[in-house]
């Protein structure tokens, strides 16, 4: 059984089959009029006929006409601050005489089940894992969270005002990576999920749950929103050849243009699901006896980011601004094969004077300083 | 070597010797007997309570006994370092990054370009091409400072200076009358530097205008970008490449530098602000 249906009253039983295998749930729910991911135990803390209005700059929460579950696009905050928390503690020193012991916390990691993923999210997850898993060195803390998670797609049939997942091929349909992937159908006299099997522990939890078989029908009616959706996006970005333009393009006039916009607040870092970028935050008590170490997320928008003796490498926002850019599309390839943007939005949507990385893109295609060059 | 790469280990302080009026060497004597590692490698040093830094290490590679660290007092993490003493403790993180090309440069001309305290992270190449002179042709050390009372090592550069298989060039930017030797900037030595330039890797540790004006007199000589190697520096926090801080486009400079071939970043090197 490849496709089969979840009917909407037993989506209960996902929360319920998925807590009683060990699992923390953790899925949207509305507070301080945004959607964001948190801890929610039972199906009826999720955002139930809510939607979000996604512009450049600007988010509004409204109430839809029908009950859809699903039925908004992504808020403020990824699933990243589960796997890499905003703040981890490293390391804790004791004083003992002259000299000091070090030690680690112990960290008795939950297991953590993710309901409600979006497929550009699922990506963005499969991307740190690039970061943190599969580079040189190992991220002990991301490693235990996430060999234990359990994910659960919610296939996007409503893209946003914002979103641009089709020019980046990660939605609005998730093709790897997941345990289940849900499509959810509202029709007049009908509401259900069609349900993908995506790993073997995804089956085992299936197989706990009170599905249907699907009737061919209703696949079909689920393909055809889905395709339909990704007829719908926002925004579309032209990937061809883009690292190059930037690399290119270090010293195109635009990046000023970008700068008299840019606040360098570093919103657009905070809200990407893919941004890792971390500093490190040194305390001691008063008494000065213990000592700690703690990991924070970082921004390259900051002057103290890249600091040296002296002063910092990147003064202009116009310089910090390229870091960007030219890292989530053009150097990420190099350093992890694949790019940094999984089309998401988020980042157009937070940042508070709307820059849009897809017409950012646009204007550099445009004025592609090796045109001139060779006019 | 701890398991956490993020976990510093202790060592404890041996010796706190001043150098110049504002560097000074710290000596440290690993818990495990020996620590390894190769020329133009860096460790992360943590001060209880104060921070932690990269430093890279200017000891010799041959000698691992003593873990040896040249530095500059210019941040409050390395202020802390100079009030350590004798008996101390600090945490260490290492060792990171890449080495000096010591192997790829057998049989070739090695000319060492550097200034101030750029001697130290190249003090360890230094050691082992001596340790193994005969696998080389000429060695030459062109070496600059603010002052006379500014040279780093001053001792082992006359040591240096006065063995017949290496050429030892020092100037400095400004001298009492005392001084008898070059003045100028470093660059000023490299057109008359006893080496082949068909046959010559070139290591150059200093700030980037100095690589850019390096570089290009080796270009002068003939030298091609790919025997020329640089060490970089950036901000560095985790020495693992997650932090993000490092970065020189695609590079992470703790895990794919701190030394690279020339010719690797040169386009960067173009780039304002990168």
């Amino acid at each position: 059984m490849t496709h089969a249906v979840l009917e909407r009253p037993d989506l209960k039983s996902l929360f319920n089959i998925l807590q009683k295998a060990g699992y923390t749930t953790i899925a949207p729910t509305v507070r301080d009029n945004v959607i964001t991911y948190e801890n929610v135990t039972d199906q009826s803390e999720l955002p139930i006929g809510m939607t979000d209005d996604q512009k450049n700059g600007s988010y509004r929460l409204k109430k839809r006409k029908d009950k859809s579950v699903f039925g908004f696009v992504v808020g403020p905050q990824s699933w990243k601050k589960f796997l890499y928390p905003a703040r981890l503690k490293l390391w804790e020193a004791h004083r003992n005489g002259k000299s000091f012991s070090i030690a680690k916390p112990e960290n008795e990691e939950k297991k953590l089940a993710f309901i409600g993923v979006r497929p550009c999210e699922m990506s963005a997850i499969s991307i740190q894992d690039k970061v943190f898993l599969k580079s040189t060195f190992v991220d002990s803390a991301y490693s235990s969270r996430r060999e234990q998670l359990f994910t659960v797609i919610v296939n996007c049939t409503e893209p946003g005002g914002t979103c641009f997942c089709t020019s980046m091929d990660t939605g609005p349909r998730a093709k790897k990576d997941y345990d289940l992937a849900l499509t959810e159908v509202v029709k007049k006299d009908q509401h259900y999920f069609l349900v993908e099997i995506g790993s073997d522990q995804g089956k085992e939890i299936a197989n706990k749950l009170p599905l249907k078989e699907a009737s061919e029908e209703q696949v079909s009616e689920a393909d055809k929103r889905l395709n339909e959706a990704a007829r719908k996006m926002g925004k579309a970005l032209k990937t061809d050849g883009v690292k190059d333009l930037l690399y290119e393009n270090a010293e195109n006039p635009h990046w000023e243009k970008v700068a008299e916009r840019c606040m360098t607040c570093a919103n657009c870092t905070m809200v990407c699901p893919t941004c890792f970028c971390s500093t490190m935050e040194d305390s001691t008590d008063l008494s000065g006896e213990i000592a700690e170490r703690w990991r924070t997320w970082d921004s390259c928008f900051t002057m103290d980011f890249s600091y040296v003796h002296g002063g910092s490498i990147r003064n202009s926002s116009s310089a910090r601004y390229r870091q960007w850019l030219t890292h989530k599309l053009g150097s990420w390839q190099d350093q992890f094969g694949t790019s940094g943007c999984v089309g998401c939005g988020r980042c157009i949507t937070w940042c508070p004077v709307g820059i849009d990385i897809t017409e950012e893109i646009k204007t550099l295609q445009e004025c592609d300083s090796r045109k001139s060059k060779s006019n | 070597m701890n398991t956490d790469p993020m976990v510093p280990d202790l060592f404890r302080v041996q010796k706190v010797r001043k150098e110049t009026l504002d560097t000074f060497t710290l000596e440290l004597s690993p818990k495990q007997k020996k620590f390894r590692f190769e020329p133009g490698q860096f460790n992360m040093l943590y001060v209880s309570g104060a921070g932690e830094i990269p430093i890279s290490i200017s000891g010799n590679p041959n000698q691992p006994e003593s873990l040896i660290h040249t530095t500059r007092a210019v941040g409050s993490v390395t202020n802390a370092m100079r009030k350590l003493k004798a008996g101390d403790y600090l945490g260490v993180r290492g060792p990171f990054g890449t080495k000096w090309p010591v192997d790829k440069a057998m049989g070739d001309d090695v000319v060492i370009i550097t200034g101030g305290i750029g001697l130290a992270p190249l003090r360890p190449a230094v050691y082992d091409i001596l340790a193994k002179r005969g696998r080389y042709g000429n060695v030459v050390l062109l070496y600059g400072a603010r002052t006379p009372e500014d040279i780093l090592y001053p001792k082992e550069i006359m040591g240096w200076r006065s063995r017949f298989d290496m050429d030892v060039h020092v100037t400095v930017d400004r001298a009492a009358g005392s001084w008898h030797s070059n003045v100028g900037v470093v660059t000023k030595l490299i057109p008359k530097a006893p080496f082949d330039p068909q046959n010559t890797t070139a290591f150059i540790c200093g700030p980037e205008v100095m690589i850019r004006f390096t570089t290009q007199e080796l270009k002068k000589r003939g030298l091609s970008d790919d025997k020329i190697y640089v060490s970089m520096e950036r901000n560095m926090k985790c020495a693992i490449g997650f932090c993000g801080h490092c970065q020189l486009g695609p590079y992470f400079v703790c895990k794919d530098g701190p030394v690279f071939r020339y010719d690797e970043i040169k386009r960067l090197l173009e780039i304002r602000e990168v």
